[in-house]
């Protein structure tokens, strides 16, 4: 009876998402192999922990426009920092996204700033800086440390007993192969929500994300720390962003100044897809993460569709896509949400 | 040792800029009183109440409450220490649900710091019991209506445990029922020894449950009297710094003048069904006539008003417009058919908070006041200062940003808003919500004026005595029904609060029957 409250926000991403596995199943050879389905969680878990920090900023109302380059910037520092090896190159990219996180906080927050602006002004000094740094070049990362690993590796590889795997496994075969196979980036996205659902809902810093996002003005008259909310998000949001670059380092061998370009606009259009509202009070995780797939495999799916040989799409295409799902998903959304007077 | 009183606030000053809002004013409570604080808008008792609960710091004076001096840097430091407000907005989170929105800030946790969802949702519904509302405290509080609301924000400033609970304006939107809840729950609260401020411009509310009345004006404590001392004239008087005689000549409200005979029927609206709420509203206006539309709460007043507009759709039933059958699709053809709607929201649905007097007042006007595109502004600025001074605005001038006028003021310019298109019915919902005093008597002065010269008025009223004393004829709703028609002459409280709550109006039903 209390969950027939959870609003429509996830039924429609859900549903599209589910759609589209089914047809790329059934359409593409190999689309639902073990294979293909691990280089999807490789790549896309990036966008997801871009997106989940993006998540929280929109709930309270806000905006990080920020983050596609401060992942640049902490790619090149995570990949100036990766001789010394995997730790001193994580931590200090996801600290570089930390500071940027803090700024934008800052700004918002003491400054009285519009999170738009704040958040603007962030990401063209974030993008400055990273090519300040790179001088203006990509910067290869150290493959004698292992740091690579965070991108390219697998956490629990080595664990896997020799006898799983093999090719003509069974389905509890590929599942072991999957679980033993999964990206160490992925495991890293999964366990960022995992925590964040908790931190959302069974933690009081959750509800007041929330609350700030369904009145700013009513939260701080019922005394809750509105500020100390605002900023803890944007930090969240700039460590979130920082991890995603040390991955980006990782995973493409190089840090990448000019990477990240539009990446706030992939994680804001999987945030919405998600049901979440962009004025803030109301939104989900799940959904979001949802929402990061459903954008990532309409990627996939145009590659299999061209190698399918009938139709050729450029890359261009996905935009275009991407941005008829956007439009179809929050249609459908609205008409599953039940609508809550404000 | 002689007892202290729980609050004691005295010789207070503010200043606002150069402007003092608050000039040596006291204001003291006792342990377990209901104190009325009552004023004009601008007379100082929301300044007295925003240095009391730390919204803002006084200038000078001295506070003491419970023994110790009192100093508070916020509303929520406030409340930790006792002192709860209930602010006249519902400052709650509509998305969220009435558990959250009672228990956001100091949510109740289980070790380690994970939410104790269950303890929380069934303290909520008990807290809520207290007050007679058996509700479903795990979905959004938006879902509900605002009398809810507004328990939610009481139960919430109480279980905060307060010694002085501050309520500002609490009753505004509740409706009979609600406000007796409302007031058993203050006896208990009193019976608790929790003292309660009450701020209301209802002056019957203020006696029914009020021990004692402090009244400002002009920034200034004029007059302290337990409500048995003060009757209603008296207290006007002193609110309004008027001679008493002068007060009783004019009777409670400003209706009195006297109506002229109504001219001929300009709306009738028959049967009408707008969905969910109302399901058979039929109400009829002649010209020059003010016509009262009574109903408790939730009858569907103000959504047989929007559906007359043309702001809602109806499903059934006729309506028609000085004798022609109109079914207006939007309010953009109801005004061009010469109807004017005054939204009892001022707030969203009424002001531009930040444009001026001028623009505000002239939106409506624009395109009749545009030639080729271009806005005729000396046009614009005649007419505007032509109903600042008619209907008599205070502002500094017309360019005054909107928001910084009084609620009363505000009114005025959405009443001169429409009347400048020359409509020939307006539809007036709570005209006088929110207003004080003072300003409500112009209002109410200018709309029989209104009427006289031949406008048509249909008013929706919470206040009995608003219907009462102003409505030429009164029509009844109760649950989407017309159940009920008085003129003036057979109308008594008795007979309209009956109709209103149990649908048995002595006059004869709609439709025709008779």
């Amino acid at each position: 009876m209390k969950r027939a409250h959870v609003s429509g926000a996830g039924i429609g991403v859900t549903l599209a998402l589910l759609f589209l596995i089914i047809v790329g199943g059934w359409r593409y050879d190999g689309f639902l192999s073990s294979y293909n389905i691990l280089t999807v969680l490789r790549y896309n878990s990036m966008f997801a922990l871009v997106s989940l920090g993006m998540c929280f900023v929109i709930m309270t109302g806000g905006i990080d426009l920020s983050v596609g380059s401060v992942a640049a910037m902490t790619s090149v520092v995570s990949a100036y920092l990766s001789p010394y090896g995997l730790l001193p190159g994580l931590l200090g990219g996801v600290a570089a996204g930390l500071c940027a996180g803090a700024l934008s906080g800052f700004i918002i927050v003491k400054l009285r700033i519009l999170p738009f602006i704040a958040t603007l002004a962030v990401m063209l000094a974030a993008s400055g800086v990273g090519l300040l740094l790179a001088d203006n070049q990509s910067v290869a990362v150290s493959y004698d440390s292992s740091f690579t690993s965070l991108g390219q590796g697998s956490l629990l590889e080595s664990f896997q007993p020799d006898w799983v795997g093999g090719d003509n496994a069974n389905w509890l075969g590929t599942a072991l192969s999957l679980f033993f196979n999964f990206p160490t980036p992925a495991w890293l996205a999964l366990v960022a929500y995992v925590v964040a659902t908790v931190l959302l809902n069974w933690r009081p810093f959750g509800r007041h994300v929330l609350a700030v996002g369904g009145g700013e003005e009513a939260s701080r008259l019922m005394g809750l720390p509105t500020d100390r909310t605002v900023f803890l998000v944007y930090l969240m949001s700039g460590g979130l962003a920082g991890l995603a670059g040390v991955i980006l380092a990782s995973q493409f061998g190089a840090g990448q100044p000019i990477e990240g370009v539009g990446w706030e606009l992939f994680a804001i259009a999987s945030v919405v897809v998600g049901g979440t509202l962009l004025s803030g009070g109301r939104g989900s995780v799940l959904a979001t993460l949802a929402g990061v797939m459903l954008l990532g495999l309409i990627f996939t799916i145009l590659n299999f569709e061209n190698g399918m040989g009938w139709i050729s799409l450029s890359a261009y295409w996905q935009s275009v896509i991407r941005g008829a799902f956007l439009l179809v998903v929050v249609m459908l959304q609205s008409k599953l949400a039940r609508p809550i007077t404000a | 040792m002689a007892s202290h009183p729980l609050l004691s606030m005295q010789a207070i000053d503010k200043r606002f800029g150069v402007v003092p809002a608050l000039r040596a004013s006291f204001l003291e409570v006792e342990e377990g009183e209901v104190m009325a604080l009552i004023g004009e808008n601008g007379a100082g008792k929301s300044t007295m109440i925003k240095v009391l609960n730390g919204f803002c710091q006084k200038d000078a004076g001295e506070i003491t409450f419970d023994g110790r001096p009192w100093q508070a840097a916020s509303p929520q430091e406030a409340q930790r220490n006792g002192i709860s407000t209930i602010f006249q907005e519902i400052n709650l989170i509509p998305f969220r649900t009435i558990t959250e929105n009672i228990y956001l800030g100091r949510e109740l946790k289980h070790r380690g710091g994970f939410l104790a969802w269950r303890r929380m949702h069934e303290g909520a519904r008990r807290l809520l019991e207290a007050f007679g509302v058996d509700i479903d405290v795990g979905a959004p509080l938006g879902q509900f209506s605002t009398a809810i609301q507004q328990m939610v924000a009481i139960a919430r400033a109480i279980s905060f445990e307060a010694k002085l609970v501050i309520m500002d304006e609490s009753t505004s939107s509740l409706d009979e029922q609600e406000v007796q809840v409302l007031f058993q729950t203050i006896r208990r609260l009193k019976a608790q020894g929790v003292a309660v401020v009450f701020v209301s411009h209802k002056l019957d509310e203020l006696y029914a449950v009020c021990d004692r009345v402090t009244v400002m004006r002009d920034g200034k404590t004029v007059a302290v009297a337990s409500m048995a001392e003060m009757d209603k004239l008296r207290l006007v008087a002193t609110m309004l710094g008027r001679d008493l005689a002068e007060v009783r000549r004019q009777g409670a409200t400003a209706f009195s003048e006297a109506a002229r005979p109504p001219g001929a029927e300009l709306l009738s609206v028959d049967s009408i069904a707008v969905s969910p709420k109302v399901k058979e509203a039929s109400v009829s206006v002649r010209a020059g006539e003010i016509v009262g539309l009574a109903g408790l709460l939730g009858s569907g007043r103000t959504e047989t008003a929007r559906a007359i507009f043309g702001a809602e759709p109806h499903q059934a039933g006729r309506i028609s417009f000085e004798g022609k059958p109109q079914h207006f699709a939007d309010p953009r053809q109801a005004i061009a058919a010469g109807l004017g709607f005054c939204s009892e929201d001022r707030k969203h649905e009424g002001i531009i908070p930040r444009m001026s007097v001028r623009e505000n007042m002239t939106l409506a006007l624009l395109p009749a006041l545009a030639r080729s595109g271009i806005v005729n502004e000396r046009e614009q600025r005649r007419i505007v200062l032509r109903f600042i001074k008619d209907i008599g605005i205070k502002c500094a001038s017309a360019e005054q940003p909107i928001r910084e006028l009084s609620g009363g003021n505000q009114q005025k310019v959405l009443l001169a808003r429409w009347l400048c298109m020359n409509p020939k019915l307006l539809i007036l919902d709570e005209p006088t919500r929110g207003i004080d005093v003072g300003a409500t008597s112009e209002i109410q002065k200018l709309v029989r004026r209104l009427a006289n010269d031949g406008l048509g008025v249909l008013m929706i009223s919470s206040e009995i005595e608003e219907i009462l004393e102003g409505a030429d004829r009164i029509f009844i709703l109760r649950d989407g029904r017309t159940v009920g028609q008085m003129s003036r002459a057979d109308a008594s409280e008795a007979t309209l609060m009956a109709a209103m709550a149990h649908g048995s109006g002595d006059a004869a039903p709609h439709g025709g029957e008779h």
